[in-house]
């Protein structure tokens, strides 16, 4: 008998996820569709470099049904909602998806209009998010014709995709400005809701003395509650204001709508609860989460996604081989933090283990929580791996799902952050 | 980690206040743990909050947001911080004896 995939969301997760599937199991015995709303596949990573002119939105832009393999079916079609309890898709062209297995890839969507007056006056004129291609778009409008003033960058509530590049977008405002001679006329500043520059602390303190060293002031513990676009305020829910002349949000991030849709699936937010380790939906056995889509406590990130995958489909394997899953995801991130002047740090994380200092993947790779140009084409270099290994769900050489240990240093943290080498 | 007497218990406090074990945490300790932040009279409100984080961890093993807090307690996020000026759900879960929310990744 046949069985059923059915593959909800054709970016990141669900295509790897779906060309990981195809080429593990005989096309006679299973069929795979994919379903997305949009024939859109949009290289996220490429967003931050939009506003200061360094790509452009119709470079970062690819169709996804081209991204899967042959054999494989794709739905351009949203979808409104699952019946778990029958194992029925439906689609909002009202045809209907039976499954044998679900895997759940629709990510996470901006939610702009849930901070009061944030899509209001103002919005994509002095206020912007550069978390879609058309607001990236319209930011590297306004950048280039900006000639002095206060730049704020903020982050409403976590979580968001990509934790790091809000701090990336300032570290590169901070080199577009020097670049175009106007930097003494601008001032940047980092309004975050957490303690700190980062969620985790040796990162943190080295972030924010970056930030310092750039001259970014850090206000910490600001919850926006409301965005004054023709005052140019943010207002935090404890009454701390901070004026802007420009200000760059990062909305706050819900689950897909169809999730809200689907009883008992997801959360308050619209992310599904899903087992950390062996990404597994709580709701049913016979759902399997990956990417920004599930709630697990890991960094919603490409490299997230990319180590989960191949967890995900051993145990899509496992589960139709009626084996036990493997209990094998380890939290593993790993991220290249642009910091400008053609410099980038590496950052490799997971559940347990915070972000150290020393080299990845071993004693002798690239530098890890250190400003190098290496770095810096490990990141160009990156967009192509995306399209043409990271999606196709090959594996990159020497970077396996589990995070590596050897070249890592343990760090004191009331070690004076210059004594790290 | 501080070693201090609530309400006739030991408990075990970490570096940020959180309770280190939260099986260490008894109702009858709530004046008391909300005086220590500041919140003087303890109101309808502020229980109904306490209870709700309360019993978001006991059945998620993780405290809410305040972001869910606003969404699931029935008390909206505006109303949440005038409970909680310092910050609804950081200070919440110390009164309510849980660990620090891990909404930030």
């Amino acid at each position: 008998m046949t069985v059923r995939i059915v593959v909800l969301g054709g970016g990141t997760g669900g295509t790897l996820a779906a060309n990981r599937l195809r080429r593990l199991s005989p096309a006679g015995e299973v069929e795979i569709t994919v379903v997305d709303r949009d024939d859109r596949h949009v290289y996220q990573p490429g967003l931050l470099f939009v506003p200061f002119g360094l790509t452009h939105p119709e470079d970062i832009v690819r169709p996804r049904g081209r991204q899967l393999h042959r054999g494989i079916d794709y739905r351009p079609t949203a979808v409104d909602r699952v019946d778990i309890a029958t194992g029925v898709v439906h689609l909002a062209d009202g045809a209907t998806l039976p499954y044998d297995v679900l895997v759940v890839a629709t990510g996470a969507v901006l939610a702009p209009e849930e901070t009061e007056g944030l899509t209001g006056p103002g919005w994509m004129e002095r206020v912007f998010t550069f978390y879609t291609p058309e607001g990236a778009g319209a930011l590297e409008a306004a950048l280039a014709t900006f000639d002095g003033g206060r730049v704020v960058v903020n982050v409403v509530d976590m979580p968001i995709k990509c934790p790091v590049a809000p701090l990336e977008f300032c570290f590169l405002a901070d080199w577009y400005f020097t670049e175009r001679g106007i930097r003494d006329r601008v001032e940047i500043a980092y309004a975050t809701p957490l303690d700190g520059a980062f969620t985790k602390p040796v990162a943190s303190r080295q972030l924010a003395g970056m930030l310092a060293d750039k001259g970014i002031e850090l206000i910490t513990e600001f919850n926006t509650g409301e965005v004054d676009g023709a005052g140019g305020r943010l207002i935090a829910y404890d009454g701390r204001e901070v004026a802007f002349d420009l200000a760059v949000v990062v909305p706050l991030h819900s689950g897909a709508p169809w999730v809200g849709r689907s009883e008992g699936l997801g959360d308050e937010v619209n992310f599904v609860p899903t087992d950390d380790r062996t990404l597994q939906a709580k709701a049913a056995p016979n759902i399997f989460v990956i990417g920004d889509a599930a709630n697990v406590p890991a960094s919603k990130a490409g490299s997230v996604t990319h180590f989960e995958g191949e967890v995900l489909v051993e145990n899509v394997r496992r589960f139709l081989a009626g084996e036990p899953l493997a209990e094998r995801f380890d939290g593993h991130a790993n991220c290249f933090v642009e910091t400008g002047f053609r410099k980038a740090l590496l950052i490799d994380f997971n559940y347990d283990t915070e972000p150290l200092p020393g080299h990845f993947p071993g004693p002798l790779g690239l530098p890890l929580l250190k400003e190098s140009r290496l770095n810096h084409l490990g990141k160009l270099m990156f967009g192509w791996f995306y399209w043409h290994s990271l999606l196709p769900g090959r594996d990159i050489p020497g970077i396996g799902a589990a995070m590596p240990t050897a070249g890592k240093r343990a760090v004191a943290l009331d070690q004076p952050r210059s004594e790290q080498p | 980690m501080t070693m201090l007497t609530i309400a006739a218990h030991d408990v075990e406090l970490d570096d940020e206040g959180f309770f280190a074990d939260p099986g260490q945490w008894a109702e009858e300790m709530v004046p008391e743990l909300a005086r220590r932040e500041g919140i003087d009279p303890l109101t309808d409100g502020h229980w109904k909050v306490i209870r709700f984080m309360r019993a978001e961890y006991e059945t998620k093993g993780s405290g809410p947001t305040v972001r869910v807090l606003g969404k699931a307690s029935g008390v909206s996020v505006k109303e949440l911080y005038q409970l909680f000026p310092k910050g609804p759900a950081k200070v919440a879960a110390r009164i309510a004896g849980i660990p620090k929310p891990h909404g930030c990744i």
